[in-house]
């Protein structure tokens, strides 16, 4: 599955490395990148190539832990909730 | 896809209150009727059980996936009038218990379907049905009751709206809390998925997912950023929002189904308000320019807002159905209850709001000494909008014993609280009495 990791906060040093860091570990292949501030906070997504058999309960709660960890937000979601939203035939059958 | 787009759907879910409303399974009991009750019974629950067993755990699994709440998971039957009325039974309350016990198996919130459909008149099962509404929702914890009296093709039972403000009534002495399970229709639609109406129709589907959207609050945002721009902008930008928060419906809807292996019915585009800060059609109707909504241009605004959510949201998904339009509940929503508080919305005014929206009187408290023919003079007033306008229109009105105008009643969670709300002293008894039926109007005639 794909999906969008999404990770809102203050900038600071290492927050990529930090979670590529984590999803190396985890054999999670990030697929698109990008990067600005919004509001003056850094946000950042990534696109990234979750395999179908992973437990996406457990990786969507390790995220919210490390982002605790790491003073900021991260979110991940399946694609195709954005791509619905924001495409004409997006994320649909 | 651009990270602006994406940060505007994080910010819908995480600071604007956007979520799934509801995610509905309709079940078809037809192949349950048995002159056994005890019988009929069995096979209901099994039947729930069988086909709901995973509804709530592929919800919570979408719920993980997409990163979008799923505030309600639910069920609706084929009205139990027309499955009980094979068995000769006194009263049903033994077929309400069974729905009752199988929604807590399967861990839904709410079950709706002790219903009758009575728009033109009683079958036997109707009226037993009827009659058991109020010891059903006193014994049950989950069950939803609706009873449709009117209609655009057949007009308006005056014996059922009679006997409808009687089991208002009945309900109030009882608990009055049970009023809030309790809907009273006209044109009631067969695949609502929202409590307390929803049923699940004879032309239905075996099983079928309904799933509701909702989104007050991020119409509301969008709205902040159009201030002072003509109602054209302020429509385009409800329509374009509406598509948005119905296309997650439209997503979630479709993989729930595939999950479940079942018929996805449809998506109900509605702005349902809770009691939540940021929640509120009426913050809504205030952002487009009203001090306080109940004023003169209510039913404008409302009536522009209810189209664009339509016009948004009709795009975005296969099929639309159930009642979907701004929902505007006294109880459930802070702008609305504010406005009553002061006295600014009343029921008349709220009955204007409801010829131009879904659904109608709903979630209004009225002082307890509010006679029974008063409750079925509002109920005939909500059925003659619907059955003139060709819409759904319902009364859910809670009666509170020793409260009066100035006091207010609560109900916990998603439900809110409201203030007693003034009504009409003037007696509407001897209408109420002539019973009868308000023949089809002329419109209905199309064929």
């Amino acid at each position: 599955m794909r999906a969008i990791l999404t990770t809102v906060g203050q900038d600071k040093t290492g927050i990529i490395a930090g979670v590529s860091t984590f999803l190396a570990e985890r054999g999670i292949n990030i697929l698109d990148l990008s990067q600005t501030i919004m509001k003056g906070y850094f946000t950042m997504m990534m696109v990234v190539d979750v395999d179908d058999s992973a437990d996406f309960s457990a990786l969507s709660s390790d995220l919210t832990g490390l982002g605790k960890k790491m003073g900021v937000e991260i979110n991940i979601r399946n694609e195709k909730m954005y791509a619905a939203m924001h495409e004409l035939s997006g994320g649909l059958d | 896809m651009d990270i602006r787009r994406i940060m505007e759907t994080v910010n819908m879910i995480d600071n604007e209150n956007l979520d799934l409303r509801t995610t509905t399974m309709g079940i078809s009991l037809l192949d349950c009727i048995d002159s056994d009750s005890d019988h009929a019974c069995q096979k209901i629950y099994d039947k729930i059980t069988s086909k709901a067993e995973n509804l709530v755990k592929v919800a919570k699994d979408l719920e993980t996936e997409y990163g979008i709440p799923i505030a309600n998971k639910r069920i609706t039957v084929t009205p139990i009038a027309l499955i009980a009325a094979a068995s000769g039974d006194k009263d049903y309350v033994k077929y309400a218990i069974t729905l009752d016990k199988a929604a807590k198996a399967v861990g839904v919130d709410l079950i709706g379907g002790f219903s009758a459909l009575v728009h033109k008149g009683y079958q036997s099962g109707d009226r037993v049905l009827i009659e058991s509404i109020p010891q059903a929702l006193a014994e049950t914890e989950r069950v939803c009751a609706s009873v449709n009296v009117g209609s655009t093709r057949s007009g308006i039972n005056m014996d059922a709206v009679a006997q409808m403000g009687d089991i208002v009534i009945q309900n109030e002495k009882i608990n009055p809390l049970q009023n809030g399970n309790l809907v009273i229709f006209c044109n009631a639609v067969e695949d609502n998925p929202f409590m307390a109406g929803g049923f699940h129709g004879v032309g239905e589907a075996d099983v079928a997912l309904n799933v509701g959207v909702s989104g007050p609050g991020v119409v509301k945002t969008a709205l902040e950023k159009v201030r002072g721009e003509s109602m054209d902008v302020v429509a385009e930008t409800i329509k374009q929002t509406a598509f948005k928060v119905t296309r997650m419906g439209q997503l979630v809807g479709q993989e729930a189904s595939k999950r479940l292996g079942v018929d996805f019915g449809i998506v109900d585009l509605s702005l349902a308000p809770t009691p939540a800060q940021g929640d509120s059609v009426a913050n809504i109707l205030e952002e487009i320019g009203l001090e306080s909504v109940g004023t003169h241009g209510t039913t404008a605004a409302l009536a522009m807002l209810n189209d664009a959510v339509k016009k948004g949201g009709i795009m975005a998904c296969s099929h639309v159905g159930g009642l979907s339009g701004a929902f505007i509940p006294e109880s459930e929503d802070a702008g609305m209850i504010a406005a009553a508080e002061k006295g600014i919305l009343t029921v008349d005014k709220l009955e204007a709001m409801t010829a131009v929206c879904s659904v109608g009187l709903d979630m209004i408290a009225v002082p307890g000494d509010t006679p029974s023919e008063t409750i079925s003079a509002m109920i005939a007033d909500e059925a003659a909008i619907g059955m003139i306008n060709n819409k759904t229109t319902a009364v859910r009105v809670i009666p509170v014993p020793g409260k009066d105008v100035g006091d207010s009643i609560e109900f916990g969670g998603l439900f809110g609280y409201a203030p007693i709300m003034p009504v009409h002293k003037e007696s509407s008894a001897k209408m109420i009495h002539r019973g009868g039926r308000i023949p089809a109007p002329v419109h209905s005639f199309k064929n």
